[in-house]
C-alpha cells in the first residue's frame, strides 16, 4: 500500500501536538551532539550523564527535585505573566527581592516558633517580589513603557543593592566573606525526606503551580487575563479593564517569583550571597515557554530543566565537561521549542 | 585631586565607558530600524567579548580578535534573523533564547578552550593611542583606544548608510511599512537579514572592546547587562545615529562620574554609583516612553499574504 | 485606439462569483469610470488587471497583445499602475524617498538629486507635491497625490484609481479632477472606480456599470444621465420620491444629537449626526462602507470618543462611557468584525460569559457551573452548532455570529446595535440572524441596524437612514423606500430627494 502525504495549513490533530515536545527534545539533543563533537566528547555518554544518571539513584533523583524547586516557582510566575501578554523578564530580580527578604527575616525570627517564622518569611518574600515588580508594572500601565526593558534593568539594580548589603551591613562578621549571617534555626525549611536536600520549598512550589492554575482557570481575573493575552481588542470590546488586569498580573507574578528566593535561602544555603541564583528567573522563561503557558506543563518543564541542571553537574564531574553545558542545552531546547510550536498550525494529511 | 583633573579624568573615562555602549546601541539601531527587536544583544556582546579575547589570545593579534568578533556577531545576527524573519516567532522570547544560548555557549567554551586556568589569563591590553598627547592639560582626554577613535568614522558612516544610500532607504521603509516596501519591489526578508548581520557585528565588537582593548581579560561579569542598557538607550536616541552618540556619552558619563566619585570616598556606598546608570535609564524611559515611538513594524513578523 | 481589453473575466472566491464573464475596454486618453455598488465586482476586476489576483477565466490584452499579469511589479512593467484606498506610503520618509523607493538606480541616495527628479515628474504630470515634505505631515489629499505620482514615476500609461474621493474633502476632489484632466491630455488613460454618481458624471468620458459581478453595459457620459446609471446599478425603474420622515412614532430609546468624531486616519468621520431610534422599531442605517458607519458604531459602543454632541440612552448620557458601563445599561452590541468581538483562543462558554463577568463571579471565583449552564441554554436557544468547551476560533462564521447574537440579546436589551450582522454568513445563518433581530424589535427593543446590504435594510427596517460622507443623507419611512432611491442617496445624488 502506498501513501502520499500532503502538508496543510490547518490546526494539527491532537496526536501530533502531543508528539511535539518529544520532537523538540530529540532535535535539541541532535544539535547538542554537534557541539559535543567539537569538543571531542562522546555525545551518548554525555546524554547518559545528563538525562539518565541523575535518575539512577534515590539521592540524585531527589536532588533533581531540589534543583527544580526554584524553577517551578519562576516558571509558574512567568507563565502567569505571559498568559496576559505581560512580558515579565524580571523574575530574576523578583527572586532576589524575595531572597533578600528571607535572609533578613530569617535572622529576626529566632525567638519565634517555626510555624510562625516560616510562613512569615514566605509572606514577606511574596510582598517583596510584588514591590519589585511594581515600578515596571506602573510604568507600563500608566505610561506605556515597554516592560521588557524595565523589568530587565530592575534585575541589575537589585543585584547592586544586594552587593551593597553583603559588603556592608550584612557582611558576615565571623568570616568576613560577603555573605549574610546565617538565618535562625526556626527559619530553616524542614526537610521532607532524610538523606536528601528536598525541603518544604518543594511543597510550596507545587502549591504555586496549583495557585497559578487556579487563578487562570477558576477566577474571573484569570479569565480576564487570558482574554487580554489572547485578544486585547476583543477584551476591550467586552469591557475588560486592560490596565488593571496587566497590573495585577505583574504584581502576582512578581510575588510568586519572590517565593523562589525563600526556597533557596531558607532551604539550601541558609544565608544569602550573590551567587545563589543560577539564572532561575531566566530559566523560568524557558520553563514557561516549554510549558506553552499551561502551569502544569510549566511545572513539568521546570522539573525537566532541573534534570538537565543536575545532569550537567554530573557530566561535569564525570566527563570533565564544563557545567555550562546544562545552560547551553536549556537554551537550545527553548529555541527549538519555539520553532516547533509553529508546526501546530500544520497537519499532515494522507492523500489516497 | 583638583577639580580640573577630576573633570578631565571623568571625560576621558566617559569616552572609554561609552564606547561599548555606542557600538551595542548602534548595532541594535540597525536591527530595530529594519523592524526586528533583537534581544540577543546581551548574548551577542558576551560572545563577542569571549571570541575576541580567545582569538586575540591564540593569534597574539588583538586586531584579529576584533575582526573575529565582528564575524561571529554577524552570524549571531543572522541566527536572530532565522527566528524573527524566517520563522516569524515571538521576538521577545527568541531574542532572550539567543542571549541565553550565546552566554551559555561562551561560558562553556571558555572552560573548554582554557581548561588549565581557573581564572582566565590576561592578554596585553591594546595600547591606547593618543595623537594629541602633546597638548598639555587637555591631552589626557585623547588617550583612547583605536576602537573609540573608529567611532568617529563609524557613526557618520552609519548615518550615511541609513540616510544616503538606497540600502538604507530600504531598511527604513521595511521597518516602518513592510507591505508598502514589498509593493515597491523591495525584498523585505533580505533587507532584514542584512540589517541584522550588520547589527550583530557591531554589537559583538562592542563586547570585544571590553575584553580585548580595555581590560585585556574575560570574565563572566564582563557585560553585566550593558546589552539591556543599549535596548533602553535606543529609545532615548530616538532611533537615530546621532542620538546614539549622545545617549551613549550621557550614560557613559554618568557611569564614569559615579566611579570617580566613589574612588574619592564619597559617603554613599559604592554600589549606588554602579546602579545609578540603570536607575537613570529607567527614569528616563518613563519620560521618553510616552512621546517616542520606534519604527512601526518592530515586533511584527512580515509574511506576504 | 484600445489600450486595455479584458474579455470574459471571471473570478470566484469560495462560493462568491465576484466577476462573471466581464468585458471591459479602455481607450487611450479616456477617463473611464467603473460604477457599481459595494460588492459589484469593480475592485476585483481592477485587482486582476493590476496583478493582485489571477483571473479564473478570460484574457487580458494590453495594446492588443495577450498578457499574463502575475504581480503588481508585472503590471507596472506593462504600464499599468493602481492607487488603492489604503495608501502604501511610509510615513516617516519624505515624499521623494517614497516615490523612488525600489526604483532608484545605484547605491547612493542623494536627497537633492531625488527631489529634483521628483520635481521634474511633478511638473511634467501636473501633480503637485512637495518633494522634501515628510509624508506624515501631509493631508490625505496630498498623500493621494504622492501615491499617484509614485505610479506615474514608474512610466505607466494606464492609471487605476480605486474610490479616490472616498477620503477627500470637496476642494481636494476638485483638485484631483483637474489633475486627472491634465493627465488625460498627457496621453494617460484613466480607470476611475466609484459608487458616486455625481462624480462619475462629472469626470468620465465613458462609464461601465457592474452589478453583482456582471457587466451591465458601457455608456457614453453624454448619452446618459444619473437616473439611467442608477437604474443600471440597481436594476429597476426609479420612480417617484417621498417625504422625509425623521421622527419615530413611539418612545425614543436612543437619541444621537449632533455627534461629530474623528476616524482612524485623522479625518473627520462623523459630521454632526443626529438620529433617533424608538422602541419597537428597527432603524436601518444604509450606506456604502467607509462613509462613517463604523465610527458611529464605535461611538455607540464606547470605543470611540466623539468630539462633539451627545448620545442619550433613555435619559442617560453614554457618549463618554466605556463598553462595560454601556453593556450594563442594557445595550446589546454586535460588532462589525467578529474577530473584534470574540477572543478566538477562549472557549464558547468563556466568550459568552466575559461581557457580563460580574454575574458569574462570586468572591472573585467564577461559578463555572453557571457559565456552563448559561452556555448550554444559549446554545440551544440560538441553535449554535458548538459545544460550550469548543475553542471559538474553530466555529464557522455563522456560528460565531450566533454566539455574538446570543451574548448581545440574551439579557433582553433595550437597545441593540447591530453592525453588518450578516456579513460573510451563509443563507441559513443570515435568515436566522434577521429573524432574531425582528423578534427583538417585536419584544420592545430599539434596534439600530447598520448594513451595506440593501436587501437586508429594506426587508427589516421600519425607518431607513442613509449615511454618505459622514452625514445623514436622508431619513425615510421604509414604506416609501426603494432600492433605487436608497442607491441614489448612498451615492450622493441628493437632489432627487429635494424634488418632493
Amino acid at each position: 500500500m502506498k501513501f502520499r502525504f500532503r502538508i496543510e495549513r490547518t490546526p494539527s490533530p491532537l496526536w501530533m501536538i502531543a508528539l511535539l515536545p518529544v520532537i523538540a527534545v530529540v532535535i535539541t539533543f541532535v544539535i547538542s551532539m554537534l557541539i559535543l563533537q567539537i569538543v571531542k566528547a562522546n555525545p551518548f555518554e554525555a546524554f547518559y550523564y545528563i538525562l539518565i544518571s541523575p535518575l539512577s539513584t534515590r539521592t540524585s533523583a531527589l536532588e533533581v527535585l531540589v534543583k527544580a524547586t526554584p524553577l517551578i516557582l519562576t516558571s509558574s510566575a512567568v507563565t502567569l505573566a505571559f498568559a496576559s501578554g505581560y512580558w515579565n523578564i524580571g523574575a530574576e530580580g523578583q527572586f532576589f527581592a524575595g531572597a533578600i527578604t528571607a535572609a533578613f527575616l530569617g535572622t529576626q525570627v529566632g525567638a519565634m516558633p517555626s510555624y510562625i517564622a516560616i510562613p512569615l518569611m514566605f509572606m514577606g518574600a511574596f510582598l517583596a517580589g510584588m514591590i519589585w515588580a511594581f515600578i515596571p508594572a506602573w510604568l507600563k500601565v500608566k505610561m506605556n513603557v515597554d516592560e521588557v526593558v524595565t523589568t530587565l534593568l530592575m534585575n541589575y539594580v537589585i543585584l547592586f543593592f544586594l552587593s551593597f548589603l553583603l559588603n556592608g551591613p550584612w557582611r558576615d562578621p565571623v568570616s568576613g566573606w560577603p555573605q549574610s549571617p546565617a538565618i535562625a534555626d526556626s527559619a530553616v525549611l524542614p526537610k521532607l525526606l532524610e538523606r536528601s536536600r528536598l525541603h518544604l520549598g518543594f511543597i510550596v512550589a507545587i502549591m504555586a503551580v496549583i495557585l497559578v492554575w487556579f487563578i487562570l482557570s477558576k477566577t474571573a481575573l484569570g479569565l480576564q487575563m487570558r482574554a487580554v493575552g489572547k485578544g486585547k481588542d476583543a477584551a476591550r470590546f467586552m469591557g475588560v479593564n486592560i490596565g488593571r488586569t496587566l497590573f495585577l498580573t505583574a504584581l502576582i507574578s512578581g510575588g510568586i517569583a519572590g517565593l523562589a528566593g525563600v526556597t533557596e535561602v531558607a532551604g539550601i544555603h541558609f544565608h544569602i550571597t550573590d551567587a545563589i541564583s543560577d539564572g532561575f528567573g531566566y530559566t523560568g522563561i524557558i520553563g514557561a515557554t516549554l510549558g506553552n503557558l499551561n502551569p502544569w506543563g510549566a511545572g513539568l518543564a521546570a522539573i525537566f530543566l532541573g534534570l538537565i541542571a543536575t545532569g550537567a553537574q554530573s557530566v561535569s564531574r564525570s566527563m570533565d565537561l564544563p557545567v555550562f553545558l546544562g545552560n547551553v542545552v536549556q537554551a537550545i531546547l527553548l529555541l527549538v521549542t519555539l520553532s516547533i510550536i509553529l508546526l501546530r498550525n500544520y497537519s499532515i494529511k494522507k492523500v489516497t | 585631586m583638583n577639580l580640573e583633573s577630576f573633570i578631565l579624568g571623568v571625560i576621558a573615562s566617559s569616552l572609554r565607558v561609552s564606547t561599548p555602549l555606542i557600538y551595542g546601541t548602534l548595532g541594535e539601531l540597525f536591527c530595530e530600524r529594519s523592524g526586528v527587536l533583537n534581544l540577543g544583544i546581551e548574548g551577542t556582546m558576551f560572545m563577542g567579548a569571549f571570541s575576541g579575547f580567545a582569538i586575540a589570545y591564540f593569534t597574539g593579534s588583538p586586531e584579529l580578535g576584533i575582526l573575529g568578533a565582528l564575524l561571529i556577531g554577524a552570524l549571531s545576527g543572522l541566527l536572530m534573523g532565522f527566528f524573527a524573519v524566517k520563522l516569524g516567532v515571538n521576538q521577545h522570547v527568541s531574542g532572550l533564547g539567543i542571549t541565553l544560548l550565546l552566554t551559555g555557549l561562551s561560558l562553556f567554551l571558555s572552560r573548554v578552550v582554557f581548561p588549565e586556568f581557573r581564572v582566565l589569563p590576561s592578554i596585553e591590553n591594546m595600547p591606547p593611542w593618543n595623537p594629541l598627547a602633546g597638548i598639555p592639560w587637555l591631552g589626557q582626554i585623547f588617550e583612547q583606544y583605536w576602537l573609540t577613535y573608529a567611532l568617529i568614522l563609524i557613526l557618520p558612516f552609519s548615518w550615511w548608510l541609513l540616510y544616503r544610500t538606497n540600502f538604507g532607504l530600504k531598511i527604513r521603509a521595511v521597518g516602518e511599512n513592510p507591505e508598502a516596501a514589498d509593493g515597491a519591489g523591495v525584498n523585505v526578508y533580505q533587507t532584514r537579514y542584512f540589517a541584522l548581520a550588520i547589527g550583530g557585528g557591531l554589537m559583538a565588537v562592542g563586547g570585544a572592546f571590553l575584553s580585548v582593548a580595555q581590560l585585556g581579560a574575560f570574565s563572566p561579569g564582563i557585560i553585566a547587562g550593558r546589552g539591556w542598557v543599549c535596548i533602553a538607550l535606543i529609545i532615548f536616541a530616538n532611533w537615530r545615529p546621532l542620538g546614539v552618540l549622545w545617549g551613549g556619552l550621557l550614560f557613559g558619563g554618568v557611569f564614569a562620574l559615579g566611579l570617580r566619585l566613589q574612588t574619592m570616598g564619597m559617603k554613599l556606598p559604592y554600589e549606588t554609583f554602579l546602579a545609578l546608570p540603570y536607575i537613570v535609564t529607567i527614569i528616563a524611559l518613563a519620560f521618553a516612553g510616552r512621546k517616542v515611538t520606534g519604527p512601526a513594524a518592530v515586533l511584527k513578523p512580515y509574511k506576504r499574504e | 485606439m484600445v489600450v486595455i481589453q479584458m474579455r470574459g473575466i471571471s473570478k470566484r472566491f469560495g462560493s462568491v462569483l465576484a466577476n462573471d464573464k466581464v468585458d471591459f475596454e479602455l481607450i487611450k486618453g479616456e477617463v473611464h469610470a467603473l460604477l457599481g455598488e459595494n460588492g459589484a465586482g469593480k475592485t476585483t476586476l481592477m485587482r486582476i488587471l493590476y496583478g493582485l489576483y489571477q483571473e479564473d477565466d478570460g484574457e487580458i490584452l494590453i495594446n492588443g497583445i495577450s498578457s499574463q499579469i502575475n504581480s503588481p511589479k508585472d503590471a507596472i512593467l506593462k504600464g499599468v499602475g493602481m492607487v488603492s484606498q489604503h495608501f502604501t506610503l511610509v510615513s516617516p520618509l519624505t515624499v521623494a524617498e517614497n516615490i523612488v523607493l525600489g526604483f532608484n538606480p545605484g547605491i547612493r541616495l542623494n536627497p537633492l538629486d531625488i527631489e529634483e527628479k521628483v520635481k521634474k515628474a511633478s511638473d511634467r504630470f501636473g501633480v503637485v507635491v512637495n518633494p522634501s515634505a515628510l509624508v506624515r505631515h501631509l493631508s490625505v489629499g496630498e498623500r493621494q497625490r504622492v501615491e499617484i505620482l509614485k505610479a506615474l514615476y514608474r512610466n505607466i500609461n494606464v492609471l487605476i484609481l480605486d474610490e479616490p474621493t472616498a477620503v477627500l474633502v470637496p476642494q481636494e476632489v476638485d483638485t484631483l479632477f483637474e489633475s486627472l484632466e491634465r493627465l488625460r491630455r498627457e496621453g494617460l488613460s484613466i480607470i476611475f472606480i466609484s459608487h458616486k454618481l455625481n462624480e462619475v458624471m462629472t469626470i468620465s468620458d465613458r462609464i461601465t456599470v457592474l452589478r453583482d459581478g456582471r457587466c451591465i453595459g458601457t455608456v457614453l457620459k453624454q448619452d446618459s444621465s444619473e437616473a439611467e446609471l442608477a437604474r443600471m446599478m440597481v436594476g429597476r425603474e426609479t420612480y417617484g420620491v417621498t417625504r422625509p420622515d425623521e421622527e419615530c412614532t413611539g418612545k425614543p430609546v436612543l437619541r444621537i444629537k449632533n455627534i461629530s468624531a474623528f476616524g482612524s486616519k485623522g479625518l473627520v468621520a462623523l459630521k454632526d449626526i443626529s438620529l433617533t431610534v424608538c422602541e419597537n422599531e428597527i432603524l436601518g442605517l444604509a450606506g456604502v462602507s467607509g462613509n462613517g458607519q463604523s465610527e458611529l458604531a464605535k461611538v455607540l459602543s464606547g470605543l470611540l470618543k466623539p468630539t462633539n454632541g451627545q448620545v442619550l440612552l433613555g435619559e442617560t448620557e453614554i457618549s463618554r462611557k466605556n463598553p462595560a458601563e454601556i453593556t450594563s445599561l442594557g445595550v446589546g452590541r454586535i460588532p462589525e468584525d467578529r474577530q473584534e468581538g470574540l477572543v478566538g483562543e477562549l472557549t464558547v462558554e468563556e466568550n459568552l460569559a466575559l461581557e457580563r463577568l460580574g454575574e458569574f463571579t462570586r468572591n472573585g471565583t467564577v461559578n463555572w457551573k453557571k457559565v456552563r449552564g448559561n452556555a448550554v441554554e444559549l446554545i440551544s436557544q440560538y441553535q449554535i452548532k458548538a459545544n460550550p468547551t469548543d475553542a471559538t476560533r474553530k466555529l464557522s462564521g455563522g456560528n460565531m455570529q450566533k454566539l455574538i447574537l446570543a451574548r448581545a440579546l440574551s439579557k433582553k436589551p433595550k437597545l441593540v446595535i447591530a453592525a453588518q450582522p450578516t456579513r460573510g454568513l451563509d443563507v441559513g445563518a443570515t435568515e436566522y440572524v434577521r429573524n432574531r433581530l425582528l423578534e427583538e424589535k417585536n419584544n420592545g427593543a430599539a434596534v439600530l441596524l447598520i448594513s451595506e446590504d440593501l436587501e437586508e435594510i429594506l426587508s427589516l427596517s421600519d425607518r431607513i437612514a442613509v449615511m454618505f460622507e459622514g452625514r445623514i443623507a436622508g431619513i425615510l419611512d421604509a414604506k416609501n423606500a426603494t432600492e433605487e432611491l436608497l442607491g441614489l442617496l448612498m451615492s450622493g445624488a441628493k437632489e432627487m430627494i429635494n424634488e418632493v
